[in-house]
């Protein structure tokens, strides 16, 4: 009776894979994702901010003038690309967000310096990227200051010295790509089998070929199994696939255990999937599917602590994460790869990833047979 | 090319799109959630960090320096640890993101005139964040070790800042006017990727291809209704923009729309080529989420800025069509740019524009088989 339920779904599973890869762009589609989201999320997305395009207009053209402007430079935080001429400059680089720093040298700096006679510096910065600008003026005072600091050490000898030491743990050179080429991982499984799951299923019904399906001695445990199984391989390679990439290419650390991976990864697929199943019992279409999948993914991508921390959310929004299925991978995979985190610490977000899995499975599963009667 | 047959294919699918009220309402519901969303839940700013103090000095000044660290609103103290071993396990469990020890001899050395020494980690995983907490903690102690001595005296270099054109650096207006030309791109091809795509799939395309219909008149029939849906969606963005999120809006509306039809044309027809070509619904989806959403989410500077990405990347964002648009709306928006300032962008999308209707047009075979 099993051996013949196992059969069962073995043969739905083959024909499930025939399908989906009858169409060999799919073959190519399967690999190319993960990969392109790997690259980008590996090299372009950071909110580290360096190389701010700056302008210079400099009024004093001394030595003193010149140093300042070599020590942004050197700093690596700033990029001088202009050195201006007349105010009207400035504006147009502004306006025409040709830069986004203008600093100001006034007549007169050096000689107020030499004389110890405060000086001013002035800086104007395009607010229209507001993170950037609020980085750069903060790059900017403290390089200035330290400046001003130096050329009068008298001043800062009064005050107390208190000798700073920090440390940054798990990801010391605190690059950005440590912390999203893992979370890359949780996004590829999440975006590829919602939207394969979803749209497989509701294809079935669209062209027709449910109800030869239905005929079948197929049970509706079986189709659901039939059906996801294959996304579980394609999630579970793509999973293999940019963990690879990640490691070898990024140099992404794997401090944690290897056993651990596979086993969060399987968990996670159980609501990914289920929410999958759920979406494809609701839509009759397969646009319907390709919307809900959206309406679904993009908030759920925006409320997990993906990119923007959680803690800096209001309340209401904090609670709404704790369905998020996304929200407790990303812990998970994030702490296995960089904080090398075991069992003892994971474990509550593995149950909490159980337990919405459960749910989503069971509600699906329910749905679905309602669906086909 | 007739303007009848245009307006019978707009009229099926017109027809098509209201028999199917659920995926209208959801073209609709989309923006509106993805703006409040942004809008609301998401905020750049970092602030209320969670901090663990293991306070081994227990003097009026470490609790001075542990209330400045408190006051500035940058960090939230959640836990007081008793013994070093606290502080390794609340980074690790994700409870604390900062710790700082401060040590036993810390207001003895300060009183001594000695460095004092101040320790402090922070959990690195979140690079933005640790390196802002790390940003802050030093400007803190630098400003605690002045004001402890007393010294009020003014640094030798004044710095008069200003910003332009959001002063007061609110993140909500930068991200909402360039996520609106996300949405767009966005909506513009969930909704067309699979329009054609699907009458292969159903067999209804061999009925259209025994009508007269020509293909530049079936493209353009097929685009108008989701052209329509597209604006609507984009005067929803719009409004709530100002009126729900008060980001100013300082630009011509007249540009504003121009502009928008043009994206909005180039972004349906992107669409209608990906629909073309696979023919297959699962295909297109697949493919329009990696040749629309990811590059217009990602490397269109609407909030990961190009000046920061490798230079190969820069370049590739260069043929990104909603990158021109993003600058578009930002420009519009907040600085009130003019045509002058605009049109470089401007003719980018124009191109965009006249490239894939184009080529939709070539790729577009009226043959069975």
């Amino acid at each position: 009776m099993l051996s013949e339920s196992v059969e069962r779904i073995k043969q739905m599973v083959v024909k499930e894979f025939i399908q989906i890869f009858r169409d060999k762009r799919m073959k190519a589609i399967v690999f190319v994702i993960p990969l392109l989201q790997t690259m980008v999320f590996g090299y372009a997305v950071t909110m580290d901010v360096n190389n701010i395009p700056t302008a210079v207009y400099d009024l004093d053209r001394s030595y003193e003038s010149r140093e300042l402007v070599r020590r942004l430079t050197a700093s690596g935080y700033f990029d001088v690309l202009y050195t201006l001429g007349s105010p009207a400059e400035v504006q147009d680089l502004l306006d025409r967000s040709k830069v986004t720093l203008s600093v100001q040298i006034n007549r007169g700096f050096s000689a107020d310096l030499h004389r110890r006679i405060p000086t001013a510096v002035q800086l104007l910065v395009d607010g229209t990227d507001s993170n950037t600008g609020i980085v750069a003026l903060d790059y900017a005072t403290r390089i200035i200051l330290k400046y001003a600091g130096d050329l009068a050490p008298s001043g800062s000898q009064l005050a107390a010295r208190i000798d700073l030491r920090q440390r940054a743990w798990y990801n010391p050179e605190l690059k950005s790509k440590n912390y999203n080429v893992p979370g890359v991982i949780a996004m590829v499984i999440m975006l590829t089998s919602l939207l394969l799951t979803s749209m497989a299923v509701v294809r079935e019904r669209e062209i027709g070929t449910m109800e030869q399906l239905m005929v079948t001695p197929l049970r509706p445990a079986e189709l659901i199994m039939g059906k996801t199984i294959p996304f579980a391989i394609i999630a579970f390679f793509d999973m293999i696939l940019v963990t690879a990439f990640g490691v070898l290419v990024f140099n992404i650390p794997i401090n944690g255990s290897l056993v651990l991976l596979p086993l969060s990864t399987a968990i996670y697929l159980l609501s990914i999937l289920g929410i999958g199943l759920v979406i494809s019992t609701v839509a009759k279409t397969q646009q319907q599917a390709l919307m809900s999948t959206f309406l679904f993914y993009m908030p759920a991508v925006l409320l997990s602590g993906f990119m923007f921390p959680i803690e800096n959310m209001p309340d209401f929004f904090q609670y709404l994460t704790y369905a998020n299925p996304l929200r407790y991978f990303l812990i998970i995979i994030r702490g296995l790869f960089l904080k090398g985190n075991g069992m003892e610490i994971l474990w509550p977000q593995m149950a909490a990833l159980l337990i919405i899995g459960t749910v989503v499975i069971t509600l699906s599963a329910l749905r679905f047979r309602k669906r086909l009667v | 090319m007739k303007f009848i047959r245009i307006k019978a294919i707009a009229k099926k699918e017109m027809l098509q799109i209201v028999r199917d009220p659920l995926s209208l309402a959801m073209g609709f519901l989309m923006p509106a959630l993805l703006l409040l969303i942004f809008g609301y839940a998401i905020s750049l700013d970092v602030d209320d960090i969670t901090t663990i103090v293991h306070d081994l000095d227990r003097s009026s000044l470490s609790r001075e320096l542990i209330a400045d660290l408190t006051a500035s609103g940058y960090f939230k103290v959640v836990r007081y640890a008793e013994h070093h071993r606290e502080i390794g396990d609340s980074l690790d469990s994700g409870v604390a993101r900062v710790a700082m020890t401060i040590p036993v001899d810390f207001s003895r050395d300060i009183g001594a005139g000695r460095v004092a020494r101040l320790q402090v980690i922070v959990d690195g995983s979140d690079s933005n964040t640790a390196t802002i907490a790390l940003g802050y903690i030093a400007a803190l102690s630098e400003i605690y070790g002045r004001r402890i001595s007393g010294i009020t005296l003014k640094p030798l270099i004044e710095i008069r800042s200003r910003v332009w054109y959001n002063p007061e650096l609110k993140s909500r207006n930068f991200i909402v006017p360039g996520l609106i030309a996300v949405i767009m791109m966005v909506i513009a091809a969930l909704l067309t990727s699979l329009c054609i795509a699907r009458e292969w799939e159903r067999g209804t395309m061999e009925q259209l291809i025994a009508t007269p219909v020509k293909t530049p008149e079936l493209i353009l029939g097929k685009m108008a209704p989701y052209f329509f849906i597209g604006f609507i969606d984009m005067a929803l963005s719009v409004t709530m923009a100002v009126l729900l999120f008060g980001v100013p809006f300082k630009g011509s509306l007249f540009l504003l729309t121009v502009i928008s039809g043009v994206f909005l044309f180039g972004g349906l027809s992107f669409g209608i080529i990906i629909s073309i070509i696979t023919k297959s619904q699962l295909v297109s989806s697949q493919i329009s989420v990696v040749a629309t959403y990811l590059p217009a989410f990602l490397l269109s500077g609407f909030m990961f800025s190009i000046s920061n990405m490798e230079r190969p990347l820069q370049v590739l964002t260069r043929i990104v069509p909603a990158r021109y648009f993003v600058a578009i709306l930002k420009g519009l928006f907040l600085k009130g740019s003019s045509v002058r300032f605009l049109i470089a962008d401007a003719v980018f999308l124009l191109l965009f524009a006249v490239i894939t209707f184009t080529v939709a047009n070539r790729k577009f075979v009226k043959r069975i088989g």
